[in-house]
């Protein structure tokens, strides 16, 4: 069977409340995971009091906030903190996506729950491992690939054909389709995942490219494609507001096109 | 347990594609539009048939157009849920030869079903002397 609990070693016990900061009136509860490699025992969920009115309004800010204020051991990924990176991606408030672009005030409820992307392996607190997520996105071979000599100035396309590439070429790569998708939570390792679908398709689609029948031979596979149920998951998380599922299926349509 | 010395990419390659897939797809989809159509028949006929006493239902189920639509129907459904229970299968149960195995007894159970079923309604078809 597909693993549906944790493993024993992950189960997630009661951590430590960190002491309210003083002097503060408008606290907001935070219940971050926590796990070090170096520290023995289980993941645990610490509870930290943040200060609003001295925090700025982004997720990012409030996890920036603790880790100068609070606690200099909370580990997360972050760069560009204008959601072009993907750096930060997390499930904040049950619901994977990109702290930096995410108000904390858009997230209900009196205490925000913050942890690391589901169903991955946890490097250290909130930073999941990716490495399975980049080898299945280098799967797709997301380049142009073409046999015709290169032109001299340039590969040509008319605004028309620039126009299908719209929808996909935003993606930042930030893994919150993938992980909230649960054909991914089961068969990831075979599955190649939404984020690497919609490059893939990104690849297919664009009228530059002359590797369009081997792109599709390497897809047609009942566990790298064909695992899509079109659960919509990744549609409703993506913070770009990208569509992975719609790509997908224009996939499994040029599928069935070149066959039927 | 063992160090796993595999590197990223040999375990995104995996076995490679199958190269198969896309039949499943569209079989999966073309019963799917056959039994839009049955079904609501086949609800349609069940209720007639129930209303109308033993000897009426096997009369009704006699009909040659009735007993056609009825095997057609019975066909694809069974073949439908062969497919749809494959993927669930494929989906949830990962051990290798376990997986294998439920593959092999949901193509005898659903093609058993068909069979049985099937030769229901040829059984009234013909006692019907039709």
């Amino acid at each position: 069977m597909v693993q549906l609990t944790l493993p024993k070693n992950s189960k997630v016990g009661k951590g430590k409340e960190w002491p309210k900061p003083d002097g503060a009136t408008n606290t907001r509860a935070f219940r971050i995971y926590r796990y070090s490699p170096e520290e023995d025992g289980p993941p645990r969920w610490d509870t930290y009091h943040v200060d609003m009115d001295r925090c700025g309004p982004m997720v990012l800010d409030v996890l920036i906030w603790i880790k100068n204020n609070v606690d200099p051991t909370l580990a997360f990924r972050r760069s560009c903190r204008e959601g072009v990176c993907g750096s930060c991606a997390m499930t904040i408030g049950g619901r994977n996506t990109i702290a930096c672009t995410k108000g904390w005030d858009e997230v209900a409820g009196k205490t925000i729950t913050i942890a690391p992307l589901p169903h991955l392996p946890v490097v250290k607190d909130l930073i999941p491992d990716l490495t399975n997520f980049y080898a299945q996105h280098a799967y797709v071979q997301p380049y142009l690939k073409t046999d015709t000599p290169e032109p001299e100035k340039e590969w040509r396309q008319s605004e028309e054909q620039r126009n299908e590439l719209n929808g996909l070429y935003e993606c930042i790569l930030c893994a919150c389709c993938s992980t909230s998708c649960p054909s991914y939570w089961w068969n990831g390792d075979k599955y190649l995942g939404p984020a690497a679908l919609l490059q893939a398709y990104r690849w297919l689609i664009d009228s530059r490219d002359e590797a369009t029948g081997e792109r599709l031979d390497d897809l047609e596979d009942p566990f790298k494609l064909y695992r899509c149920h079109t659960i919509m998951n990744c549609a409703q998380v993506c913070p770009k507001g990208l569509n992975p599922a719609k790509a997908i299926a224009k996939v499994k349509h040029m599928m069935v096109e070149r066959v039927a | 347990m063992s160090t796993n010395y595999e590197t990223p990419t040999a375990a995104a390659r995996g076995l490679g594609s199958a190269k198969s897939g896309t039949a499943h797809h569209i079989r999966q989809r073309v019963s799917a539009i056959a039994l839009v159509f049955l079904v609501p028949w086949f609800l349609y006929g069940l209720i007639t048939a129930s209303r109308a006493g033993f000897a009426g239902a096997t009369a009704w189920m006699a009909q040659p157009w009735n007993a056609i639509l009825l095997i057609l129907a019975l066909g694809a459904a069974f073949y439908h849920m062969r497919l749809g229970m494959q993927v669930i299968v494929e989906d949830y149960i990962q051990k290798a030869g376990m997986k294998q195995g439920l593959l092999i007894l949901n193509t005898f159970v659903c093609v058993g079903l068909f069979a049985a079923t099937a030769l229901s309604v040829l059984k009234i078809w013909i006692s019907a002397g039709a």
